[in-house]
């Protein structure tokens, strides 16, 4: 027969609760001595994977599943709306693909095509590229370019001899960059004007935007509703249904206290 | 009144119909959904812009 065990807590709160009762007489918490239970009978049974999370979700009223996270996420940042396609999410894979692509596009076509690069020189910190490079791939061939121009330079100078990869594409100015000179930088803004400016936010705003992507493809769309606004409460139930859930809720009663009964004989 | 020329602000169009898509399709995954969010979106950003415009003419008026 199973034995009862009723535990008694403390009515009120007291702040030296858990001095009064150490570790080892955990399980005699309260008024009421209660056994331990003996862990070689009845072994706990403990989740293997703590820190797994479900990968099939409902948004939507439609299940996605998300396959393995990690991957979709790496995928979604190497292209954007890639990792989406991987997870069969095509339609929301090329939505992403095409706004995002099309802002970074235009952005760069804004700038000339100068206006992602990497450098991380005196006078030409370019901060931006760590936002730039949210879009992955296509901002991966400034990585390239940068290592170049620095074998080049000695002591902060570009040497002479330099010529940029892929006739510039992406390629840092020519050092050193310095504002109070006529340097390559400040011919980029000449040429351009605000367009050097506007693409260099557009390519950035791609690749923040890619950020929120990655994160969807990893744990599926963000549940928090933009306006905040709330929804208007339900309409109350008719009194019909209501009787009904009423007299489901007196059966389920009913059939507890049966089994309890059962139990006890 | 604007110390830019007007045609600047085209600029603007490209970013809130890319923002507010992704912003939308972010939050849900069905399409009509995501379209209805990303109006609103669009929508809520551009009344805000043009209260701080709005805002900012009067306070340009007064000094």
């Amino acid at each position: 027969m199973r034995r009862r065990v009723k535990l008694t807590y403390p009515a009120t709160f007291d702040p030296t609760f858990r001095v009064s009762f150490p570790r080892r007489s955990f399980h005699n918490v309260g008024l009421v001595e209660t056994p331990r239970p003996n862990l070689h009978k009845h072994p706990l049974k403990l989740n293997p994977f703590p820190m797994a999370k479900a990968n099939v979700i409902q948004v939507d009223s439609d299940q996605i599943d998300l396959k393995n996270r990690e991957l979709a996420a790496f995928l979604a940042w190497l292209l954007p709306g890639a990792g989406h396609f991987y997870q069969g999410r095509a339609t929301k894979g090329s939505l992403y693909l095409v706004c995002i692509m099309t802002t970074w596009m235009l952005g760069f076509a804004l700038g000339g095509g100068h206006v992602v690069y990497a450098s991380w020189q005196p006078g030409d910190k370019r901060w931006h590229y760590l936002l730039q490079a949210g879009v992955g791939a296509a901002a991966l061939p400034a990585l390239i370019q940068n290592k170049h121009i620095s074998d080049a330079t000695r002591n902060g100078e570009t040497e002479m001899g330099y010529e940029p990869m892929w006739g510039g594409f992406m390629a840092p100015p020519h050092r050193p960059v310095a504002e109070e000179q006529a340097d390559e930088v400040s011919a980029w803004y000449a040429d351009y004007g605000a367009g050097y400016e506007m693409g260099t936010w557009y390519t950035m705003i791609a690749g923040l935007m890619n950020i929120l992507v990655i994160y969807d493809a990893y744990s599926g769309p963000l549940a928090v509703p933009i306006s905040g606004r709330k929804k208007k409460p339900d309409s109350e139930p008719p009194d019909d249904e209501k009787s009904s859930g009423e007299e489901s809720d007196e059966s389920e009663t009913k059939a507890k206290a049966a089994e309890e009964t059962g139990e006890k004989s | 009144m604007i110390s830019i020329s007007p045609t600047y602000l085209l600029y603007y169009i490209p970013l809130i119909i890319t923002i507010s898509l992704v912003f939308g399709a972010t939050r849900h995954e069905n399409t009509q959904t995501i379209l209805k969010h990303a109006f609103g979106t669009a929508r809520w950003i551009t009344s805000f812009m043009a209260i701080i415009f709005l805002v900012l003419m009067a306070i340009d008026w007064m000094i």
